[in-house]
């Protein structure tokens, strides 16, 4: 018998029970579904955290400015200015202190109220020199990004992220046009281009350039003084900060280098800032290492509740097989009568089960395609299916076939025809 | 004349426990070509365990079994399946068609287990089931048919692969007698044709149409009876 009649013949009988057969098929179906669901998210969301990572620069160390936990009185008394984070001195200290650095560049943050024409924006201003382009690997959709010359001139010039420039612009292309932020005026000078923030609008440290206006920061020093002022319910908060971030990057890639320029960022600012912990200090590589170690767990955990859940359908399949056997005795008889070799009845058994098996893997394969599709159209999560993991569910789900099948079709080639024939 | 089937000092002893059964004991037998020969006997006689043997379903634990001059005896599992298939046709008592098969699937099975092309199978099915009278039942699942009819389709299934003899267990037993009468006389049809037919059997109006008549008793052959005007059709199968 070829095997082409022999599929037709296993499918005849499982559609014969229909019911049954999707039954005993759905252990397979929420195994491989899940397997291929939760790949897909797992592989989503560490994509999504190396590339939040990546867009910090692997070859950098960024140093932020946090309001320290002791400060506690600052935001009720509204008189008090506090004073905390990365100062002036701290990058210049750095560049002559700290080796195997290539450059080190600050930013200050202030919040500000952006006008063009009617429309207001409230959003950053953010005070930077010409390398945080490159640093911050900023690319340009029109225009160009600030220089060194306009931060010496304290030119009143600026660049635009891509959100807020469609806020403030709708289609008028920004480039050459005049902004109002605070009390000044800035022409701008170029506009960047979308970071292309994944789903979830996970606010992460590249992610904040889409909404910010960048000058240079002598310029905003110049017009600006260092205290900032908020006002949140009536309340006045005044803050002292001189830098918000400095980015360090390191003199070249390689683990060693950075993790000592870390380690010497570290004691430079324990030093300097007492522990007072109003610097954090962030190593994307260390990120990134941490991301593929718990990425790493992740995938066996994964893999050993898919290994349960295909184990446990594998079961249910076996289980059904054993009870058809015996149903069909008679036929197994009948058909030893007619010359079925035991190799034939093997394979009339196999094929049901393994067509079992492999039909509820593509259901699965459906579903578990069909459930990240849904996760990523609400937006809670990005999802990867790769086609690695629908092989690998697909194959495990054929290979459950196999291996939970072989045992009910032995059972069945190895009755004694004669007494197969004669059970009713 | 020459011999299809024959049993040479053949037994079959079952181990029960500590005891030994002999539902055949030392047997010597031979079936002609052509031959319609009826086994009778009462149950536990040993014709079910002959029959078994002379189908390949079963092995003599002691002497020969030769089908068509060869014997068969020490034939391994695969190879008697073989011979099954090739040489061997079954009619049963209860029919045993496979349910969920129509007339025209069922009476490709031994066909499909012989590698016949699909095509080639399905013509000769159907030139089968017409020349057994069911034409227009082809495409029918048993449960659709009268006893009659599904056993029709048994005797079509049987002479798929034109096998050298044709073992029939009770073919009349679930049938009326009208009925019964009827499948006999397709049987007579065949045997006229030349086909070798040994049929197991208490009915004496089934045993009356044979030629010869084997009556068994404790494994043993008691008594062998010739049916004067019976004989034996020449020439070969059909």
């Amino acid at each position: 018998m070829n095997s082409r009649r022999m599929i037709a013949l296993a499918w005849k009988s499982l559609w014969l029970h229909r019911l049954r057969s999707l039954l005993t098929v759905l252990g397979i179906v929420f195994g491989v579904s899940s397997v291929v669901a939760m790949l897909a998210i797992g592989e989503g969301a560490s994509q999504e955290a190396q590339a939040q990572i990546r867009r910090l620069g692997s070859r950098n160390i960024l140093l932020a400015s946090i309001k320290p936990p002791t400060d506690e009185d600052a935001g009720q008394q509204g008189s008090r200015v506090s004073r905390y984070g990365l100062l002036r001195k701290d990058l210049r200290g750095i560049l002559a202190s700290v080796p195997d650095i290539a450059r080190a560049v600050p930013r200050r943050d202030m919040p500000v109220e952006a006008r063009v024409g009617g429309r207001k924006v409230t959003t950053k201003l953010m005070g930077t020199e010409a390398a945080y382009a490159e640093v911050a690997n900023l690319r340009m959709q029109a225009g160009r990004f600030l220089t060194a010359a306009e931060g010496h001139a304290r030119k009143p010039v600026c660049v635009l992220g891509d959100g807020i420039a469609r806020k403030l612009y709708r289609n008028v292309n920004p480039v050459g046009q005049e902004l109002r932020a605070g009390s000044h005026y800035y022409r701008v000078i170029g506009l960047l281009a979308s970071r292309g923030e994944g789903t979830g609008g996970t606010a992460g440290a590249g992610g904040e350039s889409d909404m910010a206006i960048f000058v240079p920061i002598e310029t905003m020093r110049e017009r600006n003084s260092d205290v900032a002022v908020t006002r949140s319910s009536g309340s006045f908060t005044r803050e002292h900060v001189e830098l918000h971030r400095i980015t360090v990057e390191a003199a070249n890639g390689d683990e060693k280098t950075i993790s000592r320029v870390a380690a010497a960022l570290r004691s430079f600012i324990d030093l300097r800032h007492k522990k007072k912990g109003d610097v954090r200090i962030t190593v994307p590589q260390e990120l990134i290492r941490q991301a593929r170690e718990s990425k790493r767990i992740f995938t066996i955990v994964l893999a050993m509740i898919a290994a349960i859940s295909l184990l446990v359908g594998g079961i249910g399949i076996m289980n059904i097989m054993l009870a058809t056997v015996v149903e069909r005795t008679r036929e197994i008889g009948v058909r030893r009568a007619m010359g079925a070799r035991r190799g034939h009845i093997v394979r009339q058994f196999l094929a049901e089960t393994v067509l079992l098996a492999a039909f509820g893997g593509v259901i699965g394969l459906g579903l578990g395609m069909a459930i990240p599709a849904v996760v990523t159209y609400f937006g809670w999560m990005q999802t990867v299916v790769t086609p690695f993991s629908l092989v690998l569910a697909f194959g495990i789900s054929a290979l459950v076939g196999v291996v939970f099948g072989l045992y009910p079709a032995a059972r069945a080639a190895d009755l004694d025809p004669v007494e197969a024939l004669r059970r009713e | 004349m020459t011999a299809v089937a024959e049993l040479r000092g053949a037994s079959r002893v079952y181990q029960m426990g500590s005891t030994e059964v002999r539902a055949l004991d030392h047997v010597d037998l031979v079936f002609q070509q052509g031959e319609y020969a009826a086994i009778m006997g009462a149950s536990g006689s040993g014709k079910s365990t002959m029959l078994n043997i002379l189908g390949c379903l079963d092995r003599p634990t002691a002497g020969q079994y030769l089908l068509g001059g060869r014997d068969v005896s020490g034939l391994d599992d695969d190879e008697l399946s073989r011979e099954r298939n090739e040489r061997l046709g079954f009619v049963f008592q209860a029919y045993n068609l496979i349910p969920h098969l129509t007339v025209l699937e069922n009476i490709e099975v031994p066909m499909e287990y012989a590698e016949v092309a699909h095509a080639v199978a399905r013509e000769r099915a159907t030139s089968l089931a017409v020349r057994m009278g069911l034409g227009d039942r082809l495409h029918h699942r048993p449960t659709e048919l009268s006893g009659g009819q599904q056993q029709r389709v048994a005797i079509a299934r049987s002479l798929a692969n034109d096998p050298m003899v044709l073992l029939a267990d009770e073919p009349t037993g679930n049938l009326d007698s009208k009925t019964g009468a009827e499948i006999l006389g397709l049987l007579d049809e065949l045997n006229d044709a030349g086909r070798t037919l040994i049929v197991v059997t208490h009915d004496p109006l089934v045993a009356a149409r044979a030629h010869r008549t084997v009556t068994m008793h404790d494994g043993k052959i008691a008594r062998v009876e010739l049916r004067a005007g019976n004989a034996p059709a020449g020439g070969g199968p059909a």
